[in-house]
């Protein structure tokens, strides 16, 4: 999910063959460690592609966070009751948290925080293609929560097993922490569908309408149509493929969807009984392209907001700098 | 883009209890000791993980050097007679 | 259009919705800085202060509506008021302005809430002074991470100092407000429900002195303004936060969230 553009670059060449000894047999026990399911830290030697990799990954999942406060954070002001505007705050602050321990697990790679932020100001790096979507309604919160968080929560568990012991750590931290979102979010749907007014239970089916589609393709492109996952998974660092991380999503979300009474706006979801699973219907992915390119709703929006919120912050961070800088000399005198 | 202006890199070590260890929970960037502080409370203790916060600055921790493993950790695999199930007793004194 | 509920204008309800909308406003305007403060820490940091002072207001709302007996709760109190029926200090409705301004107001409001909840712990309402036992050690918090900072930036740079100047010099007048007393803080004090606002004015002036003092800052002269955002007139900020805040509440009658 945080790879999705890796996903659809073409394959990345090859390493040089043109080694020495030594490095040869590094390589042969770093495979041999992953092979046997052991964790790499941060000291540890590594393939330069493994640790470009994981950086690009780990970081592309920290300014997912990030920028997710953004859609979200749109609604604070506006909650309809002070539970769901505390209970919304909480969520917020948990993704700014979990960017992070993100962000502390890419910079034990020998990248720091800063170049990490330029390189999403700048565009170069991307996140995750759903935070370029609009929350247009209250019951888009509830719908981010059950759909949005409810598929990271599904990507997420098997990365606890990565092979990156500072990635997976912060991701077993992430972990505890994200069911209570995609429950919030599900109890603040269930609510409204229970017990709210027909206005209410029609804002919600329009926000599962807007959100369906835009979840299911946060998995990423088919597996046929990821040349890069097979290094990723041959490395420990991604253990379930897109298309059937999907596939468990829309299993799973299925049940949840009768249960609170909307209908997914798919006419060819049924349950295939050959299979054991939901057969669904066909994914644009021009559109998933598009908005991964930066020609999604708010593309724009999103990326001026972090950056406008980065420059107007500079002399906070800069007078913060000075000041311990003073003190220090201070101390020294 | 400012690195100038970059804070520096804290390691965060919170004990969750009185009696246990400071274990070692992550990092953040921070200005000063007091602010590092702060910030781990705020980022690292939301869920009542803490009763005591240490921070330390990243670069003045010394790690033992990975190569090193061989030679650092593995002569303490032999030496099982360290161990108190290394030795049989009978089982009326056994509980020692 | 839901329609506004009628506020029964007890004396201890006014009394107590003057904390608690302090606290609510200022909760309001903190929630803004999600996602856009200077540093992702910092971002957190503010975040837990709001979410410190929405948790004070709902238990003062609830309480407030116990009290008024009219069987409205926390949100009805929250959302479904006229203007006129809110009693927070209008320095709490201030737009956020830079990180300066939130900064020091936080300050500001963390040293006077500091010093009431300390008094509050001996309220005669079990109620108040349960509630004030939690609050009391947020507002210190809020006041050491608020102080900490002031210093920072009145002594840090150029800039940084120009920028604490300028929200200094906004904010001061709004601050007397903090400290005027009534007839609704005076039968409070009466009946041993808490304390008058007059009397934190000098151990408030001796706090912030003391901070001021280690950030190399003046305390401003008195200015001859004063707020009335705790009589129910408020500044033309605080429409817009309404309008804002209200309108799911406004425009779902009968809604359950």
């Amino acid at each position: 999910m945080y790879t999705q553009a890796m996903d659809t670059r073409a394959a990345d060449e090859a390493p040089k063959s043109l080694r020495s000894a030594e490095e040869v047999q590094l390589q042969e026990r770093f495979d041999a460690r992953i092979d046997a399911g052991d964790f790499i830290e941060a000291k540890d030697w590594m393939p330069e592609h493994y640790r470009k990799t994981l950086v690009r990954q780990i970081s592309q999942h920290a300014h997912s966070e990030i920028v997710g406060m953004l859609p979200e954070g749109n609604w604070i002001s506006r909650a309809p009751t002070l539970k769901r505007k505390a209970i919304l705050l909480a969520k917020v602050q948990d993704e700014g948290g979990h960017g992070l321990y993100l962000y502390a697990a890419a910079e034990t790679l020998g990248t720091s925080r800063d170049q990490l932020f330029d390189a999403l100001h700048s565009g170069r790096a991307k996140y995750s293609s759903i935070f370029n979507y609009p929350t247009l309604t209250w019951a888009d919160m509830g719908t981010i929560g059950w759909l949005v968080d409810g598929a990271a929560i599904m990507n997420q568990v098997p990365i606890c097993r990565c092979s990156y012991a500072p990635y997976a750590r912060a991701m077993i931290r992430i972990c505890r922490e994200e069911s209570f979102h995609q429950r919030q979010g599900f109890e603040a749907l269930l609510t409204m569908m229970t017990h709210g007014t027909e206005a209410q239970k029609a804002m919600v089916q329009d926000a599962v309408n807007r959100w369906w589609w835009p979840s299911i393709m946060m998995f990423g492109p088919p597996d046929d149509a990821s040349p890069n996952s097979a290094q990723s998974m041959r490395w420990g660092i991604k253990r379930v493929s897109n298309d059937e991380l999907r596939q468990r999503f829309i299993d799973a979300t299925v049940d949840q969807a009768k249960l609170l009474g909307v209908t997914l706006p798919d006419p060819d979801l049924k349950w295939n009984e050959a299979r054991q699973s939901h057969d669904f219907g066909a994914i644009d992915w021009s559109e998933f392209k598009r908005v991964l390119a930066g020609d999604g709703p708010c593309n724009r929006e999103r990326l001026a907001a972090r950056v406008k919120a980065w420059d107007d912050g500079a002399w906070v961070r800069e007078a913060a700098t000075a000041h311990a800088n003073k003190q220090t000399m201070k101390e020294a005198a | 883009m400012s690195d100038r202006t970059e804070w520096p890199l804290w390691e965060v070590f919170v004990r969750s209890k009185a009696g246990l260890d400071h274990k070692h929970c992550g990092s953040l960037h921070a200005a000063d000791p007091k602010l590092a502080i702060q910030m781990a409370r705020d980022v690292y203790t939301r869920r009542q993980e803490g009763v005591s916060i240490w921070v330390v600055r990243s670069d003045q921790i010394v790690a033992s050097d990975p190569g090193d493993k061989a030679m650092y950790f593995d002569p303490a695999e032999d030496k099982v007679y360290r161990h108190p199930t290394f030795y049989e007793l009978p089982k009326s004194v056994d509980h020692m | 259009m839901q329609a506004s509920i009628q506020l029964k204008r007890d004396p201890s309800v006014q009394y107590l919705l003057r904390i608690g909308d302090t606290a609510l406003i200022l909760a309001q305007r903190l929630g803004e800085w999600c996602g856009h403060a200077p540093v992702l820490e910092e971002d957190i940091a503010l975040t837990n202060v709001a979410l410190d002072l929405v948790g004070q207001s709902r238990a003062l709302l609830t309480h407030a509506g116990t009290l008024e007996g009219a069987g409205h709760d926390e949100d009805q109190l929250a959302f479904l008021r006229d203007e006129r029926d809110y009693f927070n200090a209008t320095i709490a409705e201030l737009p956020r302005g830079d990180f300066a301004f939130t900064i020091l107001r936080n300050l500001i409001v963390a040293t006077w809430a500091q010093l009431l909840w300390e008094r509050l712990q001996a309220s005669s309402d079990a109620e108040v002074s349960a509630i004030a036992g939690k609050a009391v050690k947020e507002a210190r918090y809020h006041q050491q991470h608020a102080a900490d900072w002031v210093v920072r930036l009145a002594d840090g740079t150029d800039e940084s100092r120009r920028r604490i100047d300028a929200a200094l010099a906004e904010l001061w007048r709004f601050t007397a407000e903090l400290f005027e007393s009534d007839a609704v803080d005076g039968a409070a004090h009466a009946a041993g429900l808490g304390p008058r606002f007059a009397d934190l004015r000098d151990p408030w002036l001796a706090e912030m002195a003391a901070v001021f003092d280690e950030a190399g800052l003046a305390i401003p002269a008195e200015s001859g303004f004063r707020s009335t955002g705790t009589r129910g007139v408020h500044s033309e900020h605080m429409g817009f936060i309404l309008a804002e805040m209200q309108h799911l509440q406004r425009s779902f009658p009968g809604g359950v969230w």
